[in-house]
């Protein structure tokens, strides 16, 4: 969108990461690694570009996202209490018995969460049946999809990559679609060079057909651009390969394999927090120091 | 009525739900013209597509187009489709998405092309995800109605469906409703429970128990899951003993799931005839006798399960 407020994204960006944070915590378990390789981008996605109306998540016009690489629901869940889906305190019932918040996205559970994910490879090929699915009902919402590095090894991504460009033609050519690579370069095993290289990942991905837009997945401003270029690609979806860290902006976090699939302790927690956050505390940070200190105290 | 294979009734059926309902859509992995919506696709190119071989990827798009308010009819061979039963199972299943999975050339009866291309395993499969229904119809006339009642009904569902012609054992007075058993032909000594393929050769077999004076009673069960218990109970309550018949694994079908029926709430003595082991090539008939599944397979082993 024309001049995003960038400062306010960022601000809003920061705090995701210290929910995040907070959330795995309480949860005792979840992927802190890739929530926050994540964080800016469904910032951008959530506040400055999907139409939804929080109070009404079945609205038909509005604009689709699926979290394919669904371990990093809660960036998601950050997300979707942020813009009003539900109250900010629900997001520490992440993971407990009887939350929708569940620790991978289940549709039916949480509306607002459009398709059950984390089953990797899955999530692209339901997001580009939606995008069918509005251009039939002559619908102009938008569809976004988020995949991850490790993900897109699986096979069923690469059936749909093939046929993304092709399908719908002549009149429904699904330009209403964009997918966006979350490309932070460490999988849970290990660095994807190391498993399985995706590389040359651009030049792959547009011989299949697929304009392809290469960013900076933590700069907002860069994503919120190829947001809009990905908006105006006529006749095709558009694939934005958004270059991450892992773990970002924490620095004990970042690069760092171990962190793919570990919740801090409370200590670690506060630690990374302070780091998020900087002196001086703001209160609402302040505030989840405090929560985070008594829990383990516990 | 001649005999028609439920695959063709089904493609006939869709092309004249399709002109009055534009939600209907078909997905293929180029298989179209085995699954018989090759005819659908021609009749309204815009709303037929063609995935090529792609069966995950396929699964997956028709969840987002049943997400997004389609009608989506899922289709390939049962063994291709449901072997993608992650897919299946997250996205379709568990995301409640209304899917009309569509799996075609099911059982030994395909004959020649062999076990690999045989959907064999496709209801123990499905079987074990809540949220899916699985209807087997019995004849032309039972396929067109449950293909209008899969547009109709609101979830996902399995619809299965044979390569080879079934001859009619309804006419045009049969209405098909969904989870209801369908009694062909009351008897008094024992309860056949039969699906699908073979369901006209256990019609058969009891005419040949007829005549060794053992009164059979035949039950349609063209809703496998979820499975018409009080029939089946009112039934098995009656005879006694209660056999089932179906061209699938032994392991996870029909027969199956009336044991667990009978073995919980009513414990009656059980005689499942399915296939015990891989499929193979073969004349088709010469299949159903192999696997016991044609009407003399089925007259002995009843015989042997009474004692006779």
């Amino acid at each position: 969108m024309a001049n995003p407020d960038l400062a306010n994204l960022e601000a809003i960006a920061r705090e995701g990461r210290v929910q995040i944070i907070r959330m795995l915590t309480h949860a005792g378990s979840g992927h802190p690694g890739g929530s926050l390789s994540v964080i800016d981008i469904l910032t951008t996605l959530y506040f400055n570009r999907l139409r939804y109306d929080p109070k009404r998540p079945g609205w038909e016009d509005r604009d689709r996202f699926v979290l394919s690489k669904g371990h990093c629901v809660p960036a998601q869940y950050y997300c979707m209490a942020k813009a009003g889906f539900f109250p900010m305190e629900r997001v520490i019932t992440l993971r407990k018995l009887g939350s929708p918040l569940q620790g991978h996205p289940d549709r039916v559970m949480l509306p607002g969460i459009e398709a059950a994910t984390g089953s990797l490879g899955q999530g692209l090929s339901v997001a580009m049946g939606m995008a069918l699915g509005l251009k039939l009902a002559g619908k102009t919402a938008r569809v976004y999809c988020v995949v991850g590095d490790g993900e897109i090894q699986e096979g069923q991504v690469w059936e749909s990559l093939m046929s993304g460009p092709k399908l719908g033609a002549p009149d429904h050519l699904l330009d209403n679609l964009c997918v966006i690579l979350d490309y932070n370069g460490i999988q849970l095993d290990n660095f994807v060079k190391k498993i399985l290289d995706l590389e040359p990942v651009v030049e792959k991905v547009k011989s299949f057909g697929w304009p392809v837009l290469d960013v900076n997945g933590h700069d907002i401003a860069q994503v919120d651009k190829a947001l809009d270029q990905a908006e105006a690609n006529k006749g095709a979806p558009t694939f934005i390969v958004a270059h991450t860290v892992k773990g970002k902006g924490v620095s004990f976090m970042e690069n760092d394999p171990e962190w793919h699939g570990k919740a801090p302790k409370p200590a670690e927690a506060v630690k990374a927090i302070r780091e998020i956050v900087g002196e001086p505390v703001p209160g609402w940070a302040a505030a989840i120091i405090g929560e985070l200190e008594a829990l383990e105290k516990k | 009525m001649p005999a028609k294979a439920s695959r063709a009734a089904f493609g006939e059926a869709l092309i004249d739900l399709g002109a009055k309902d534009e939600r209907i859509v078909t997905l293929d992995a180029d298989l179209s013209k085995s699954t018989m919506t090759a005819k659908f696709a021609k009749t309204y190119p815009s709303r037929a597509f063609n995935v090529g071989i792609a069966e995950s990827g396929m699964i997956g798009l028709a969840a987002g187009l049943a997400l997004s308010g389609r009608v989506p009819f899922a289709c390939s061979f049962a063994c291709f489709l449901v072997g993608r039963f992650e897919t299946i199972r997250v996205s379709v299943a568990y995301t409640n998405a209304p899917v009309k999975l569509v799996g075609t050339h099911v059982g030994v009866a395909i004959g020649e092309d062999g076990y690999t291309q045989m959907g064999l395993e496709d209801i123990a499969c499905i079987r074990s995800l809540p949220n899916i229904p699985i209807i087997q119809p019995a004849d032309e006339i039972e396929t067109k109605q449950a293909v209008a009642y899969a547009v109709e009904h609101a979830g996902p569902l399995y619809l299965r469906l044979t390569r080879q012609n079934l001859e009619p054992v309804h006419d045009e007075r049969y209405r098909f409703q969904f989870g209801k058993a369908d009694l062909l032909r009351p008897g008094t000594d024992v309860t056949v429970l039969a699906t699908g393929g073979p369901l006209f050769n256990a019609l058969e077999a009891a005419t040949k128990l007829g005549a060794e004076g053992v009164n059979a009673e035949i039950l349609n069960i063209a809703t496998i899951k979820p499975l018409d218990e009080e029939a089946i109970l009112r039934s098995a309550g009656k005879t006694g003993r209660v056999v089932t018949v179906e061209d699938h694994s032994i392991h996870g079908g029909l027969g199956s799931a009336v044991a667990e029926l009978l073995s919980e709430v009513m414990p009656t003595p059980l005689k499942r005839v399915a296939v015990t082991t891989f499929g193979e090539s073969g004349d088709p008939k010469a299949l159903y006798a192999k696997h016991g599944l044609d009407p003399d397979g089925i007259a002995r082993a009843v015989l042997k399960f009474l004692n006779r």
